[in-house]
C-alpha cells in the first residue's frame, strides 16, 4: 500500500469512526444516565437518513433538510420519552429490550409504508462536492472531510456541555444518583427528557450527515445499532470518551480489515470486541 | 497454643485516595472468637470482604492454613471452609428458609452433574439445612418464604445459611444488628457453643455481647488497627478509650 | 421467582392428546404450521432456561439455532439422505459447542452488557455464514434430501415424510420439555434458580457461578441446536436469516410474551407468536407493524406477559384486582 492510499484509508477510518461515535454517544448517554437500553437507537439513525433524503428532495437543500430534521428529531425524542420511555425507568432491562424491539419493527414498517423499500441517494451539496487531489490518480472528497470536522466539533461541544455547564453537571449527578438529584430539587424528569431527546437527535443527525455518502436503504439502522453496541461494549457503558476511543478503533479495524482480508472484513470488529472482553470485561473506560 | 487458621499480613485496601484498610494484620485461631470493634466507617466490613474474597486487597497477604489465598475467588475460599455473613441481609428472598439453607448446604457437595435426581431428595443436605435452621433458632419458620420474615428473622437466616455450609472459619458482620433482645441472647449463646470448633471473626457494635464472648478484641479506627489484645487489655486501654469508647456509646444502626 | 415446585398441570395430557391426534383431522397446511410451532416451542424452551431460570437475558440465541441448522446441511450428502444417527447429534453438539465458545466470552459480562455482547457475538456468527464460502452466502444452502434413520437396509424413520416428521417433532418437544422439567428440580436447577435470584450470595456460599452459568448456556445452546436441526429438516434449506438478530429477538419475544420462568409460558409464547405472525402476514405485507404494535402494547399494559392475562382478568372480574399490581 503506498502512502496516499494509506492516507485515504486512514481518513476513511477516521470518518467512519467519528460517525459511529456520534451515534454511539447517544446510546451510551441514554444508558449511562437513564439506565435505558435502547435497541431502537439505530432506527433513529435510519430515520435521520430518510429525513435527509425526503427533506432534501422537498427543499432541494441538504442544509435546510438537516435543520428541519434536527427539529423533528428533537420533537420525536420528546414525544417518545413522554409517551413510552418515561414509564419504563423502574422496569427491568427485559421490558426495555422488548419495547424497543417492538419500536424497531414499527419504525422499519413505517419507513417501508412512507418511502418504500428502494435504495435512494442523497446529493452532496454543491459547495462541498469537490475533491482534494492527493496524487495524480487519487483524490479525497471534501464532503467526507466536512463530516469528520462536524463530528469533531460536536465531540468538543459535548465535552464542554458535560464538563462545564449546569446541565452537564446535573447530567453527571443524575447518572450517579437519581434520588439524590431529585432531593436537591432538580427536575430529573426534565433532564431525562432532554438527555433522551439529545440521544435521538445525535443518532438522527449522524444519519443525515451520512446519507449523501452511504445512501439510504432499508435495514441501515440495525447494522449501525449492532456496531454501536460493540462500540459501547469496548468503550464501557456510560462512558462518552470510551465511546470515542472505541469508535475510532472500530473505524480502523473495519477499514483496514477490508483492505487486508476483504472476505472476512465483517468479522474484524467482532474479533476486536472479543479481545477487549478477555482483557477488560467492563470495557476500556467506565462512566463519563 | 491454639491452631492458627486464617491471618492477614499487612493487608491494605484503597478506594481511590481513601484507605478503607491500611496495613492490617490479625490472626484467627481455632477455638477462639476474635471480635473487631470500631466506629462506623472504620473498615470492619472491608476487612471481612478482604478475608472472604469479595474484595481483592490492594496490598498484603492473606494466609489460610499457611497458604497465600489472596488471589482466590470468593467461592473457592468458601469451599475451602471460610464462611461469611453479611451486614446487609443477603439472602434468596423468594425461597423459603429451608430452601435458602438447603441450597447453602448443597454448595459443599457438588452434585451439579446429577441432573436426573431431585435436589430435595438428598437426606444429608436436608439434615445439614435443618440443623443450621435449628441452631439459628428458626425451626418454627422453616417453610416460610424468606421475604416475608421479619428483619430480625432475616438476620437469623443470614447466620443459618453460613452454618449450613459447615465452615471452619466464620466471618460474621454485625450478626446481632436488628435482632431483638431474646434472639440476641440466644445468638450469643450459639456463638459460645460454636467457638470451640471454629475460628470466628465477629464484627459487632454491641459492647456487652462482645465482651461476653470475645477471646481477643481488635479495635480499628480509620482503616487501621488501633490496638489488639485480650478483653481486659482493651477495656483498660487509654488509647482505645480516647479514640473510641470515650466518644460515648457508638450508635447502633 | 420461587424454586420450581411440582404443581399439578392437569391440562398437559390434554394438550399432548390434541397434538397427537391433530394430524388425523388437520390438513397438511395446519400440520406444517403446528410442527413449526412445536419447533419454535423447543427453541423458546431452550432460551427460557437462560432468561427465565438462570437470569441471563441473551439476545443472541439464534446463533446456536442457526449454526446447528447449517451443520445439518453441511453434513448431509448432496443427493442422498443423511444419517440421522450422525446428523442429529452433530447438530445438537454444534449448538452446544458454539454456545460453549461464545459463553466463555459473554459470561464474563453482566446485565445490560450481556444483552449487547450476546447480540454482537450472534452477529459475528451471522457474518461467518453470510460472508464466507462455508455457508453459501446470502442465498443460503439447500438440504436436498432430508436425513433418515435406518438400520441396515431398513428405513425406520424418514424425515421427508411429513407425517413422520410431525410426530418426530412432537416426540422431541416432549423430550425437551421433560428434560427441562427434570433438570430444573435437580441440584443444578436449584443452583441456577439461586444464581438468578442472588448471584453474589451464590458465589459467597461456594458455588463456582461461572461454571454453572456456562453449563446452563451450553445446555440451552444444545437444545436450540435441536430446534435448529428440526427447522432445517422442515424447510429443506437454510439462509443466514435464521441466524439474524431478528430471529434472536423473536424467540426472546416468545419467552417474554408467554411469561418467562415457566416452561408452559415459553410454549404458549411460541404458539402465540407463530399464530400472530401467520394471521398478520395474511392481512398485510406490513405485518411487522402490527406485531410491533402488539409488543409495545403488551409491554405497556401487561408486564407479566400473556400468561398473566387470566389472573388479571380474574382480578378485574372479581373486582378486587389492583391493575397496577
Ligand atoms: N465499595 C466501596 N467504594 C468506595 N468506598 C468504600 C467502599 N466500601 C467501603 N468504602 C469506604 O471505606 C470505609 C470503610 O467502610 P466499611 O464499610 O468497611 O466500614 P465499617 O467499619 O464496616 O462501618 P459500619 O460500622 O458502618 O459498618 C468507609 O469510609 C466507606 O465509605
Ligand atoms: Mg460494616
Amino acid at each position: 500500500m503506498d502512502f496516499s492510499t494509506f492516507l485515504i484509508q486512514l481518513l476513511n477510518a477516521l470518518q467512519y469512526g467519528l460517525l459511529l461515535f456520534l451515534v454511539a454517544s447517544g446510546l451510551t448517554l441514554v444508558f449511562g444516565i437513564m439506565g435505558i437500553i435502547n435497541l431502537a437507537h439505530g432506527s433513529f439513525y435510519m430515520m435521520g437518513a430518510y429525513m435527509a433524503f425526503a427533506l432534501t428532495a422537498l427543499s432541494g437543500n441538504l442544509l435546510v433538510a438537516i435543520l428541519v430534521g434536527i427539529a423533528l428529531s428533537v420533537l420525536i425524542g420528546f414525544l417518545l420519552e413522554w409517551a413510552l420511555f418515561s414509564r419504563l425507568y423502574k422496569r427491568d432491562h427485559l421490558d426495555q429490550v422488548l419495547l424497543t424491539y417492538g419500536l424497531i419493527l414499527i419504525f422499519e414498517e413505517l419507513r417501508s409504508l412512507l418511502v418504500g423499500d428502494d435504495v435512494h441517494g442523497v446529493p452532496i451539496p454543491e459547495l462541498l462536492s469537490a475533491s482534494i487531489q492527493l496524487s495524480e490518480t487519487l483524490s479525497y472528497p471534501v464532503y467526507r472531510l466536512f463530516m469528520s470536522a462536524v463530528c469533531i466539533l460536536l465531540a468538543i461541544v459535548m465535552y464542554w456541555l458535560i464538563r462545564h455547564t449546569r446541565l452537564g453537571m446535573m447530567i453527571r449527578a443524575g447518572s450517579s444518583n437519581r434520588e439524590m438529584v431529585q432531593a436537591l430539587g432538580i427536575n430529573i424528569d426534565l433532564i431525562y427528557r432532554i438527555v433522551f431527546g439529545l440521544g435521538v437527535t445525535l443518532a438522527a443527525f449522524a444519519g443525515m450527515l451520512a446519507a449523501p455518502v452511504s445512501s439510504v436503504y432499508p435495514g441501515m439502522g440495525n447494522q449501525v445499532l449492532i456496531i454501536c453496541f460493540v462500540v459501547v461494549v469496548i468503550g464501557g457503558v456510560g462512558s462518552v470518551w470510551g465511546a470515542l476511543v472505541a469508535a475510532l478503533l472500530i473505524g480502523l479495524a473495519d477499514t483496514f480489515g477490508k483492505v487486508i482480508a476483504p472476505d472476512y472484513a465483517g468479522l474484524a470488529v467482532y474479533v476486536l470486541m472479543a479481545a477487549v472482553l478477555l482483557w477488560r470485561p467492563e470495557g476500556i473506560f467506565r462512566r463519563i | 497454643m491454639a491452631e492458627l487458621v486464617l491471618s492477614a499480613r499487612g493487608m491494605s485496601r484503597r478506594f481511590g485516595g481513601l484507605y478503607a484498610n491500611r496495613d492490617v494484620s490479625l490472626d484467627m485461631h481455632k477455638g477462639m472468637l476474635h471480635a473487631v470493634l470500631g466506629p462506623n466507617g472504620a473498615g470492619k466490613s472491608t476487612l471481612i470482604n478482604l478475608l472472604s474474597g469479595d474484595l481483592p486487597p490492594s496490598a498484603g497477604q492473606i494466609l489460610y492454613r499457611g497458604e497465600d489465598i489472596s488471589g482466590w475467588s470468593p467461592d473457592k475460599r468458601s469451599r475451602a471452609g471460610i464462611g461469611r455473613s453479611y451486614q446487609r441481609t443477603n439472602i434468596f428472598p423468594a425461597f423459603t428458609v429451608f430452601e435458602n439453607c438447603r441450597l447453602a448446604a448443597q454448595s459443599r457437595t457438588p452434585r451439579a452433574l446429577r441432573i436426573f435426581s431431585k435436589a430435595v431428595a438428598f437426606p444429608d443436605l436436608r439434615d445439614a439445612a435443618d440443623r443450621a435452621i435449628e441452631q439459628a433458632g428458626l425451626a418454627e419458620r422453616r417453610d416460610v418464604v424468606a421475604a416475608t420474615l421479619s428483619h430480625g428473622e432475616q438476620r437469623q437466616l443470614e447466620i443459618a445459611m453460613v452454618l449450613a455450609t459447615a465452615p471452619s472459619v466464620l466471618l460474621l458482620d454485625e450478626p446481632l444488628a436488628g435482632m431483638g433482645p431474646e434472639e440476641s441472647q440466644s445468638m450469643v449463646a450459639l456463638l459460645k457453643k460454636l467457638t470451640p470448633d471454629h475460628a470466628i471473626l465477629l464484627v459487632e457494635h454491641d459492647m456487652d455481647a462482645v465482651f461476653a464472648v470475645a477471646d481477643v478484641i481488635t479495635v480499628m479506627v480509620t482503616g487501621q488497627v488501633l490496638e489488639s489484645g485480650p478483653p481486659d487489655q482493651i477495656r483498660d486501654s487509654v488509647a482505645v478509650q480516647e479514640a473510641y469508647l470515650g466518644e460515648g456509646e457508638p450508635d447502633d444502626e | 421467582m420461587p424454586l420450581p415446585r411440582n404443581k399439578t398441570r392437569n391440562y398437559l395430557p390434554l394438550v399432548l392428546l390434541v397434538l397427537a391426534l391433530f394430524p388425523v383431522f388437520g390438513s397438511s397446511y395446519y400440520n406444517e404450521l403446528i410442527a413449526k410451532i412445536m419447533i419454535m416451542a423447543i427453541f423458546a424452551l431452550s432460551l427460557d432456561l437462560l432468561v427465565g431460570f438462570t437470569g441471563l437475558v441473551s439476545f443472541g440465541h439464534a446463533a446456536f439455532f442457526g449454526a446447528a441448522a447449517y451443520s445439518v446441511v453441511l453434513l448431509s450428502p448432496k443427493y442422498d439422505p443423511g444419517n440421522l444417527w450422525l446428523v442429529l447429534p452433530a447438530a445438537v453438539l454444534t449448538g452446544a459447542a458454539v454456545a460453549f465458545v461464545v459463553g466463555l466470552f459473554v459470561l464474563r459480562t453482566k446485565g445490560i452488557y450481556f444483552i449487547m455482547v450476546t447480540l454482537a457475538f450472534a452477529q459475528m456468527i451471522y457474518f461467518v455464514f453470510h460472508d464466507t464460502p462455508l455457508g453459501g452466502g446470502s442465498d443460503g444452502a439447500f438440504l436436498n434430501v432430508k436425513p433418515e434413520l435406518r438400520i441396515g437396509e431398513k428405513v425406520l424413520l424418514d424425515l421427508n415424510e411429513p407425517m413422520q416428521f410431525y410426530y418426530i417433532v412432537l416426540a422431541f418437544l416432549v423430550v425437551a420439555y421433560v428434560f427441562l422439567r427434570v433438570l430444573l428440580r435437580s441440584p443444578l436447577g436449584h443452583a441456577l434458580a439461586g444464581i438468578r435470584s442472588n448471584e453474589h450470595r451464590m458465589q459467597s456460599l461456594g458455588f463456582p457461578v461461572f461454571l454453572y452459568k456456562l453449563a446452563s448456556f451450553v445446555t440451552a445452546g444444545g437444545l436450540a441446536g435441536l430446534a435448529g436441526f428440526l427447522s432445517a429438516c422442515q424447510y429443506g434449506f437454510v439462509t443466514p436469516e435464521i441466524l439474524s438478530w431478528h430471529q434472536s429477538g423473536n424467540v426472546l419475544l416468545m419467552v417474554i410474551l408467554g411469561g418467562m420462568g415457566t416452561l408452559n409460558g415459553a410454549a404458549i409464547g411460541a404458539f402465540a407468536f407463530v399464530v400472530l405472525q401467520e394471521v398478520f402476514s395474511a392481512l398485510t405485507k406490513h405485518w411487522q407493524l402490527l406485531m410491533g404494535a402488539v409488543i409495545v402494547t403488551v409491554v405497556m399494559v401487561l408486564p407479566g406477559g400473556l400468561s398473566s392475562l387470566p389472573q388479571r382478568l380474574k382480578g378485574l372480574l372479581i373486582g378486587g384486582g389492583n391493575r397496577n399490581g
